[in-house]
């Protein structure tokens, strides 16, 4: 039974990552019905600056303080980061079809991929610890700090986040731009600047994960972001693309089933389930656990 | 539109004509090629073993060279796929007119090149694939370590004899060839011997999530655990399996895809008291290992691995089968090659057996505070 | 009859090419076996671009998952030629061993391209209701899926890989595929079946509402294009005489991707010229080999956003040379979904 429950632990642990990354490639997709490939990247990117960041602050006692110094660094670099993709590279292929946006969102994943690899070298880094490091323990079942932040963290930046969406005036247009974009325009809403906010938001989220999570499992390495970006996407599908609450969600059943396949069948069906997952949801429920159904518009 | 379309067919065609200029044989040097993973998931191997031959050559020539000739080394990427592997050696031989092939770590990538070379008569000496089934390609293919199974045996023996264990379980990577052949010899050694596998657990490479497998390790509550992987992973799997409290006093067993300086950097404090098999130890006290040691770190700034002594000694092997040949005809170095008898290597004394392998003992080495401290000498 | 006088002749060129490059006709005049090797790749690639160009040009689904078919394709044939490879050739045992090596190459190709392209259908019967980027995504897993399956079936080596095998497969019989690939391409494309896939390119709905059966026309082009993935896949492993799982990420798919796009989507030649291309610059910039992907990536966001429909878009080289031939034009203007 400890075994049982410690599996759940890991699957919410790990869950809670997917949840992570899945709040800005849900944001995104809300906002522009892109798939934005290079999320999982970016929070590649997030989780080198991070590394960066942190030797630079080395010597310093790990403490709370530091660890979110250089967590505020990393967003403020990953938030200009998606604003250069989405200048240089999305926004002037908007109006393509969606192919050509896929293409472009595969190619600019690609580049930061392989440019990651010149730039920070092909062999993994060591994340260091940022934050004094503790366990709970439970009844023999056991949860690290840095878990704890994980879970903690995504669910209190769903939480804001669907108050930004919901309350601010900001959020607002952002919902009508999801909703229309050229009606949006016609209202007087600054599309461009709201997708804009848009992107730099969810490059910054991304950031945030991929300094989290790079407490918690502390090897990065250039070409990380691949299968946690397309888990995180699979999560945001399951939850319900566009929907905040949904990604978490979507990413949290993501990760037990995962945890649970790993621990009780085996490891090589892995990476299967989160696709079959994927697959099934489409097929039976297209919009997601969370969504709503949308019409399709010719 | 059209001329615009035109202009970049016509880009194309000029640069078709670049890949057919070779360079032609030289006199006054002997080219050697190397393939590696210089880019991609397993860079670091190719590297390591780049930075070890590199040297060695280098060595050579400032000594002189051999046969009134110096070594030139081509070293081409195959960016960690196998079927790039194949391109690459089909390039450096009838390209580059190279006349022997070191390479490579991975064994499926030296399984994919290994039929190229033996069909051109080119040697080929393997630094590090340590499968079987390699040098079985053909009499051309050599290599200059031991073989999984010998490897896969030592672990066993020594879990055995020196931990007096019981009851193992084994974390295995299935997408490695490498991992599931350790597994293999490990298992079937141990059992002999007595011991009883508990669990057989599973990953793939490039995972970062190990906790639902240890939990279940845990839960059988086993003498040690063997993981023959990649330090990649390894230094991973050591940290989460001590956070989810598996105590310090079941040690991680592995191999030498432990031996990285990165090893310590990933895993830490939770790696300490865990054992590995591997081909040297830096802390040999040998003049020859010393040397190479200092060397390396003169050159490259870090602490020579394995895999950059391998490739260091597959290189002085190659050179020696060379001089010894008085030759640098395919068939006649293939001969000197399979007659290499003690040959002082930085990884040992080295006899290519009538298999093409290399019969030579291997260490095994604990993980104290960051270094590898040597424990015992296993020979074949 | 003119169509049989072409293919004779396309053969026997391809025969008489293939005997020079290899030196049967003396030494003197073949070609550099690394040369021969590169252009055979390019051969093999551009029977996956066509084959690819078929879902993502012409009927305009976005599949990420071409390598699982090529994968297939690859270890099924292997598989046969390594098993059954003695009793074709003792009951061939009175033709020369270069026809019955041939014969069993078909065989083996045969039977790739086969399961490739059951595969196909049972991958594109459920994904190909969707559209878009969850097309894309799907084809994605199950190109994986297909590729975890493979490393767990011990009989094709597993992790190890599977090796052994004959290579039978050369310059010529890879051309005579590629040759094959794009007169099949250029037929189905040229056929009223092929108007219904350009017809659910442009727009599915419309298409739908004209009572075009959208899903089985994408099921058709899907299974035709896997089984074609499939012969190319074999040809890859009786060339290279090796095969492993790690060759098939979808980073391969994604390759094959790129050919497309570089040339055109929905245009045959140009994806010719995509897979030409893309070699070309791989091989040639080998001594830049860490720059590579990036200039790829960094190419493929630039035609997106300079030429989006690829170099030659949805026309075809000749017409630029013949100005006639024209594929039904589509609209310059992009849609917007």
């Amino acid at each position: 039974m400890n075994t049982f429950l410690q599996q759940i632990v890991n699957g919410l642990s790990l869950g809670s990552i997917y949840a992570l990354i899945a709040l800005g490639y849900t944001m995104v997709y809300g906002v522009l019905r892109l798939i934005n490939f290079a999320h999982g990247d970016v929070y590649m990117v997030g989780a080198y600056v991070g590394y960066y960041l942190s030797r630079k602050m080395a010597g310093r006692e790990p403490s709370f303080v530091s660890a979110f110094i250089v967590m505020l660094g990393a967003m403020a670099a990953c938030a200009l980061l998606g604003l250069v993709i989405e200048r240089l590279a999305y926004r002037p292929v908007r109006r393509a079809s969606r192919l050509t946006l896929l293409i472009t969102a595969i190619g600019v994943s690609l580049f930061l991929e392989n440019g990651g690899q010149l730039v920070f070298g092909p062999d993994p880094k060591f994340f260091p610890s940022l934050a004094p490091h503790f366990d709970f323990l439970v009844a023999d079942v056991r949860l690290t700090s840095e878990q704890t932040t994980v879970i903690g963290v995504s669910f209190l930046l769903m939480i804001l986040l669907r108050l930004f969406i919901m309350k601010t005036r900001t959020g607002k247009a952002m919902r009508a731009v999801s909703f229309n974009l050229d009606a949006a325009k016609l209202m007087g809403i600054s599309t461009d600047w709201i997708i804009a906010v848009t992107f730099a938001l969810g490059s910054a989220l991304a950031a945030a994960a991929g300094v989290l999570i790079g407490m918690q499992i502390p090897k990065i390495d250039p070409l990380m972001g691949i299968i946690y970006g397309l888990k995180a996407f699979v999560a945001a599908v399951l939850g319900g693309i566009g929907n905040v609450p949904g990604a978490v969600l979507g990413g949290l059943l993501i990760g037990i089933s995962e945890v649970m396949v790993v621990g009780y069948l085996s490891s090589t069906y892995r990476d299967a389930i989160a696709f079959g997952i994927l697959i099934l949801v489409l097929l039976l429920r297209p919009q997601g656990i969370l969504g709503r159904v949308q019409k399709e518009k010719v | 539109m059209r001329l615009r379309s035109l202009a970049w067919v016509a880009a194309a065609a000029m640069a078709l004509p670049a890949l057919g200029c070779g360079k032609g044989r030289t006199t006054d040097e002997i080219l050697i090629g190397e393939y590696g993973s210089l880019t991609g998931g397993i860079a670091t191997f190719g590297i390591s073993t780049k930075n070890g031959s590199t040297m060695a050559f280098d060595e050579i020539n400032s000594a002189g060279g051999i046969l009134g000739k110096k070594f030139k080394l081509l070293v081409e990427d195959d960016q960690s796929k196998p079927e790039e592997a194949g391109t690459v050696v089909t390039k450096l031989i009838n390209q580059n007119h190279v006349l022997a092939v070191i390479g490579q770590v991975a064994s499926s990538h030296s399984l994919a090149a290994a039929p190229i070379c033996q069909a051109n008569n080119i040697p080929m000496v393997s630094p590090s694939s340590t499968n079987p089934r390699v040098t079985q390609v053909g009499d051309y293919i050599f290599r200059v370590c031991f073989i999984d199974p010998f490897q896969g045996a030592v672990m066993a023996k020594f879990a055995t004899n020196t931990l007096k264990a019981k009851r193992v379980a084994i974390l295995v990577d299935v997408r490695s060839d490498y991992s599931v052949g350790l597994q293999t010899f490990f298992r079937e050694q141990f059992k002999q011997l007595g011991g009883q596998i508990v669990s057989e657990q599973s990953y793939s490479q490039g995972d970062s999530d190990f906790r639902a497998q240890l939990t279940q390790i845990k839960a059988i509550n086993p003498d040690a655990i063997y993981v023959p992987g990649y330090y990649t992973e390894v230094g991973t799997i050591a940290r989460q399996a001590r956070e989810l409290g598996i105590p310090s006093t079941v040690p991680l067993l592995g191999g030498d895809g432990w031996d990285s300086p990165k090893l310590w950097e990933i895993g830490g404090a939770a790696l300490n008291g865990c054992y590995l098999s591997n081909h040297y130890s830096v802390d040999d006290p040998s003049p020859l290992v010393q040397k190479f040691v200092a060397d390396y770190k003169a050159r490259f700034k870090e602490v020579p691995d394995a895999l950059a002594a391998l490739g260091y000694d597959a290189a002085k092997i190659l050179a020696d089968a060379m001089s010894r040949a008085g030759s640098t005809d395919g068939a006649k170095v293939r001969d000197a090659l399979a007659a290499t008898k003690d040959f002082a290597g930085v990884t040992g004394k080295i006899t290519i057996n009538k298999d093409r392998n290399a019969i030579k003992p291997a260490v095994v080495l604990k993980v104290e505070n960051g270094k590898f401290v040597y424990v015992e000498t296993v020979t074949p | 009859m003119k169509g049989f006088l072409l293919a004779v002749a396309v053969v026997a060129v391809l025969y008489a090419a293939n005997a020079v490059f290899t030196g049967a006709l003396g030494a003197g005049l073949a070609m550099s076996p690394y040369l021969l090797q590169v252009i055979c790749l390019a051969g093999i690639n551009i029977i996956l671009a066509v084959s690819l160009n078929l879902i993502n040009g012409f009927t305009g689904q976005f599949s990420i998952g071409h390598a699982g078919f090529m994968a297939i394709g690859a270890y099924t044939s292997a598989y046969v030629t390594v098993n059954f490879g003695d009793r074709v050739h003792s009951v061939l045992s009175f033709l020369p061993s270069a026809a019955s090596d041939g014969a069993l190459l078909l065989v083996a190709l045969a039977a790739g391209a086969l399961l490739a392209a059951i595969a196909g259908f049972f991958v594109g019967v459920p994904s190909l209701r969707l559209r878009g980027d969850y097309l894309a995504i799907v084809t994605l897993g199950f190109g994986e899926i297909i590729r975890v399956f493979i490393l767990n079936i011990d009989a094709v080596g597993g992790a190890r890989g599977f090796s052994g095998i004959p290579k039978i497969a050369s310059f010529f019989w890879i051309y005579l595929f590629a040759a094959l690939t794009i007169v099949v391409v250029y037929r189905i494309v040229h056929s009223s079946f092929g108007r219904t896939l350009i017809a659910i390119r442009e727009d599915e709905i419309a298409a739908e509402a004209m009572g075009v059966d959208t899903t089985r026309s994408k099921v058709i082009s899907f299974v035709v294009s896997s089984a074609m993935a499939g012969v190319g896949g074999g040809l890859f492993g009786h060339y290279l005489m090796y095969l492993h799982t790690n060759s098939f990420t979808f980073l391969k798919s994604i390759e094959i991707i790129i050919m497309i796009v570089i040339g055109g989507l929905g245009s045959i030649t140009g994806s010719v010229l995509g897979a030409v291309l893309y070699i070309t610059l791989t091989e040639g910039f080998r001594e830049f080999a860490q720059y590579r992907m990036v200039l790829f990536s960094l190419m493929l966001v630039i035609i997106m956003i300079v030429r989006p429909q690829g170099i030659l878009g949805h026309r075809e080289f000749v017409s630029f040379l013949t100005r006639r031939r024209r594929l039904p034009a589509a609209p310059s203007a992009p849609l917007q979904s």
